[in-house]
């Protein structure tokens, strides 16, 4: 498919700069209605309470979704993604208020495989936690 | 209380065909933020070499755990929902999803295991076309809190 990063153009070690994601209650009204995840934790905070979280945190999809959307970016072409994993090490809290929580995604190139893939490790934080870990993607480049 | 282990390596039967349209990828795109053209436009997809529209990577969790959770639901596993948040997830592509698909899923039960206080349960997911093409491979790990405790 149609990447627009070329694969000889790309170093292991090269940095993808970082990106902020805002997340606020209405994307996780918004995304527990496209993805059918209607677990009140992510949307109900006297629920989110009753079973011990400190609020309504994010769908741990959503936030894999933010890196996801930072991969697709970089390479140009969502086709491009053959393989793409993460851990969800921490939660997203997202207070009821305007400002809602910051998701920062960064990456850098880890490894060149055949085929003009190429592995992409990531990086996700919301303030101090890091909310993905073993997080990478394998992208085919141009 | 424990997750039942006997589920370990249960197969459920393939799900009923989810037809990919459009509209639910433009829902999803939006969703999640993406502005991307190749999500919402024919043409832009085409000129990237796509046959329609494209769903974003992590789209196929929409149909994925359907037949997987049905599984869970099951009162002989013994998980309460209340407590279960997402570990894991894996997508490894074929080939990327777009509009006109019809899907069939297949989940299998591949690990439950223990780690500290939490039991935690891998869900496989091999999705193809209705006329057997593989597409993608999902794999939903998820945790019980508390539920080795």
């Amino acid at each position: 498919m149609a990447a627009t990063v070329k694969y000889d153009e790309v170093e292991v070690g090269q940095e993808i700069p970082a990106v902020d994601y805002v997340v606020r209650r209405l994307n996780l009204v918004m995304y527990a209605g496209a993805s059918g995840d209607f677990n009140q934790i992510h949307w109900n905070e006297r629920f989110a309470r009753m079973v011990g979280l400190p609020d309504v945190i994010a769908h741990g999809m959503y936030t894999m979704a933010q890196a996801g959307r930072f991969v697709t970016d970089w390479a140009g072409d969502p086709g491009a993604v053959v393989d793409f994993g993460v851990r969800f090490s921490s939660m997203v809290v997202v207070p009821d208020d305007d400002q809602g929580a910051t998701i920062r995604v960064g990456g850098v190139v880890e490894e060149k495989l055949e085929d003009n893939r190429v592995v992409v490790g990531l990086t996700a934080t919301s303030g101090d936690a890091r909310v993905l870990s073993k997080a990478r993607a394998v992208v085919r480049l141009a | 209380m424990a997750l039942n282990r006997d589920f370990v390596g249960r197969s459920f039967p393939p799900s009923a065909p989810y037809e990919v349209s459009r509209v639910k990828i433009r829902e999803f795109a939006a969703a999640i933020g993406d502005a991307n053209p190749i999500y919402r436009d024919r043409e832009a997809a085409r000129a990237a070499g796509h046959p329609d529209v494209v769903a974003p990577p992590t789209f196929p969790i929409v149909f994925s755990l359907q037949s997987g959770g049905e599984a869970l639901m099951d009162p002989g596993l013994g998980l309460n929902l209340a407590m279960v948040v997402h570990g894991e997830q894996r997508f490894e592509y074929v080939r990327p999803v777009h509009a006109g698909d019809e899907l069939v899923t297949t989940a299998t039960i591949t690990d439950i295991r223990s780690a500290g206080r939490n039991e935690l349960l891998t869900v496989r997911s091999d999705v193809t076309t209705v006329a057997g093409e593989p597409v993608c491979t999902t794999y939903n790990t998820i945790v019980e809190r508390g539920g080795a405790a």
